[in-house]
């Protein structure tokens, strides 16, 4: 008996040593590459030889201003639309009509037949995507009665709120355990608790393997669960990358410290090379926003004058928000189109 | 199952489960069947209470003789079982009619005195309702007859010829012709025919596909449209080919009809067999139960002998329908209803994808009604010579070919004709619903915009 536990012990670390590493081969891989892909509508270029790289198991925000593009390229991912020229490949593999099943797709504009009942439509809905019955009909029980919504299952789509067809058409979206899961716009129409919900299954879905393709205006939900970006202005990508990195790369010298000591005698040795963003204070403690104007100061050089005159207790770089970035980046390539 | 095969499968189980299709599954036979034993069983529903007609006879000549026990011997105006005369005798035409309203008497039935010696006359029936035919033609065969017999009894005696004599010329020269067509064929054999069922069965049949092809394809239009305005479209074209979702519709649609068709057919059969035996039983009950065989025997003036009469058609029309060859017709109508149905179809699916709400659906029906009307106008000459030029040709075109074709069936046309039709109404479906596939699959994900004639000869052109 303690012979068998000990052998299952080394068993389960070996595989967890395996499913590490195979988590970390994978972790390298591009499971959606987008290579030149080019559409056009008449002489509207809605696609201008865009490349995309999404990262196996990642999820990967693809932002835009309306019109950039976005929609179009979705659309192609989800063979809905042909590109004029430039291929798609998933899993290594050029798309072709056997994704269809392991693609995922949440569209902005989604409904649903108003006259048909929850239950038989989800079944529906999830048997075009290649689920038997049996498997669907599992599948929906289980998601029914975590989302404790089973009491719905007989009723009339159009009985339901906006936010219970949103609900069902996200269960409908991820019944089919598909490896790639696009959602367009997800939160839109939810409140907040149920925005929170979704968010916690899509990075659940995640975990369990699946690779997110996310296009929303939301910046601070991107933030929080996106682990790569594209944006995309007027058909052509104008940044890409991981999503930290991004945000390091735009910061632009912002340091926010709190700070107990003569801040007035810190600020006097920094002259002329910053700028007070923000100064308060509250019990001799002080709140400060600074810009350096100086590059040639490091932060180690900024943290040692700041320890002559006082203590340091919480010291960071501000990284710019998603917003300031893309209002900032979107505006650049704005101007320089037209010029 | 294949994923048209669960498109398919949807579009027919949400439309059969509909309210709206069961009750017109149920309603259609009854109509049908009412219009085909109504008038037998109107003239029957008519007579079923008893009317009493006082008389007031000026000539004397229709009174009943009376045997000295005062027992009515013979009747001159016979009653019949819902019919019952009274012959009053001291009342003039005045002092009745004051009398009539509020009296047993249903009306009041007034012979002047001249009327045996014109020979001709008129009658005239007081009443306060309008009198039913049944009645009016009871009342002048009785008359008719009885002033007959007076004149024939006169010139008999002037020419001194009996009584007998007379009434064995009567029976000789009596005579009643009916024309029986006959269809021959090239091997001899010879069928009995009936241009007029012909003519009946062309009409319900063209008539039929017209409403079929109206119906069924502006379902597939709603459906379509259904699909855009509520957004499922994007959805569902993300799992399935446009096509795929096309032509599901369609053929979905299509089982709804023919499962409609085939209750209606089933139906409509069960329930004139139905009522037919009813009625056929009916008809020999009361023959059994009236004296209408009375002494003279050779004339049908009851009302239950009208009855009589129009069951004995309705039974004649019974055995002639079958001599149509009926496999064949429904054989061949189920060919240009589906063909007629898919070509319509596909352009109304197209029309569908086309426009936002169905408000916006008018300017592009034109080519759809345009082709349909101008069948059911050509129909009505076509009925009455189906093998004319005009019948002929627009028998062929494959817009009008469905409900023209169907018409001339009936008529027995020459093999090559139907061959031509069918092959062109097949090549035109085919290229029909890849024109509309085109159409559908840019219009189903274009939103927001007002769509021309020239917009859609744009999309014909784009490449997939």
């Amino acid at each position: 008996m303690k012979l068998l536990s000990l052998s299952q012990a080394t068993l389960s670390t070996k595989l967890l040593n395996f499913s590490i590493f195979a988590q970390l081969n994978l972790m390298s891989m591009d499971f959606l590459i987008a290579n030149e892909v080019e559409k056009k509508y008449g002489s509207f270029v809605a696609l201008d030889k865009l490349n995309l790289n999404v990262p196996q198991n990642s999820i990967f925000g693809l932002l835009g201003p309306n019109g950039a593009g976005k929609t179009t390229f979705i659309r192609i991912v989800n063979q809905i639309t042909a590109p004029d020229s430039g291929g798609i490949l998933i899993d290594g593999k050029k798309l072709s009509q056997i994704h269809i099943n392991e693609i995922g797709y949440l569209p902005e504009e989604r409904g649903l037949y108003k006259k048909m009942k929850v239950g038989e439509q989800a079944l529906y809905l999830s048997r075009l995507k290649g689920l038997s019955r049996n498997d669907a009909y599992k599948q929906l029980k289980y998601w029914f009665e975590k989302f404790e919504i089973a009491a719905w299952w007989d009723k009339k789509v159009e009985e339901l709120s906006k936010g219970m067809q949103q609900k069902i058409q996200f269960i409908i979206t991820v019944l089919h355990k598909p490896k790639l899961l696009i959602f367009d716009e997800p939160f839109s129409g939810f409140d907040p608790i149920n925005t929170n919900q979704l968010k916690q299954e899509i990075l659940k879905l995640r975990y369990e393997g699946a690779t997110i393709l996310f296009s929303t205006h939301n910046m601070s939900s991107v933030e929080e669960i996106c682990d790569y970006i594209a944006l995309i202005n007027r058909a052509k990508k104008v940044l890409d990358g991981n999503i930290n990195e991004i945000r390091n790369r735009y910061a632009s010298g912002i340091y926010e410290f709190t700070y107990k000591g003569y801040f007035h005698k810190l600020a006097a040795t920094l002259t002329p090379s910053y700028e007070i963003l923000e100064t308060s204070e509250v019990d001799g403690i002080s709140n400060i926003k600074i810009r350096l104007l100086d590059k040639s100061i490091s932060e180690n050089e900024l943290i040692q004058r700041m320890l002559e005159y006082g203590s340091v207790q919480s010291f960071s770089l501000v990284k710019p928000s998603m917003n300031d970035i893309f209002i900032r980046v979107v505006g650049e390539s704005q101007k320089s189109d037209n010029i | 199952m294949s994923k048209i095969g669960l498109i398919i499968q949807r579009e027919y189980s949400t439309r059969v489960k509909k309210k709206s299709f069961i009750i017109m599954t149920i309603l259609g036979p009854i109509l049908f069947a009412a219009i085909m034993i109504a008038p037998a069983l109107l003239a029957q529903l008519e007579d079923d209470e008893l009317k009493t007609v006082a008389v007031i006879d000026d000539s004397y000549a229709f009174a009943p003789v009376v045997g000295e026990d005062g027992k009515v011997f013979h009747q001159v105006l016979k009653d019949t079982k819902y019919i019952k005369f009274d012959y009053l005798i001291g009342y003039d035409l005045d002092s009745a009619k004051k009398q009539l309203n509020g009296s047993k008497y249903y009306a009041l039935l007034y012979i002047p005195h001249n009327i045996v010696n014109v020979g001709t006359g008129n009658a005239q029936l007081f009443s306060y309702q309008q009198p039913n035919m049944a009645l009016k033609m009871h009342i002048a065969n009785c008359m008719e007859k009885h002033l007959e017999d007076i004149k024939l009894h006169k010139k008999g005696e002037e020419l001194g010829i009996s009584q007998q004599s007379i009434q064995e010329i009567i029976r000789v020269v009596n005579s009643n012709v009916e024309i029986l067509t006959y269809k021959m064929e090239e091997d001899g054999k010879e069928t009995k025919s009936s241009t007029e069922i012909s003519m009946v069965l062309g009409y319900i049949a063209g008539f039929l596909i017209y409403m079929f092809v109206f119906m069924y394809g502006s379902q597939v239009m709603r459906g379509v449209i259904e699909e855009k305005t509520s957004r499922i479209i994007e959805v569902i074209v993300s799992s399935v080919k446009p096509f795929q979702l096309m032509m599901g519709k369609i053929i979905g649609v299509a089982l709804v009809g023919l499962t409609q068709f085939m209750l209606w057919v089933v139906l409509t059969f069960g329930l004139v067999t139905v009522a037919q035996a009813i009625l056929v039983d009916d008809v020999k009950m009361s023959q059994m139960a009236s004296p209408a065989g009375d002494i003279t025997g050779n004339t049908l003036t009851s009302s239950d002998q009208i009855t009589d009469e129009k069951a004995e058609e309705f039974v004649e029309v019974f055995s002639s329908i079958k001599t149509i060859n009926f496999p064949l017709i429904i054989g061949m109508f189920l060919f240009y209803f589906l063909g007629g149905y898919l070509l319509y179809a596909a352009m109304f699916a197209a029309i569908g994808a086309a426009v936002d709400n169905e408000t916006d659906t008018q300017q592009f029906m034109l080519p759809i009604t345009g082709p349909l009307v101008l069948s059911i106008i050509i129909m009505v000459s076509a009925i009455s010579n189906p093998n004319g030029s005009l019948a002929y040709w627009f028998s062929l075109i494959p817009f009008t070919s469905p409900i023209i074709m169907m018409v001339r069936l009936p008529f027995e046309v020459p093999i090559q004709d139907v061959i031509i039709s069918m092959s062109l109404l097949v090549v035109t479906f085919i290229f029909m619903v890849w024109l509309a596939a085109k159409i559908y699959r840019t219009g189903i994900l274009m939103y927001g915009k007002k769509v021309s004639y020239r917009e859609l000869w744009k999309w014909l052109r784009h490449k997939s």
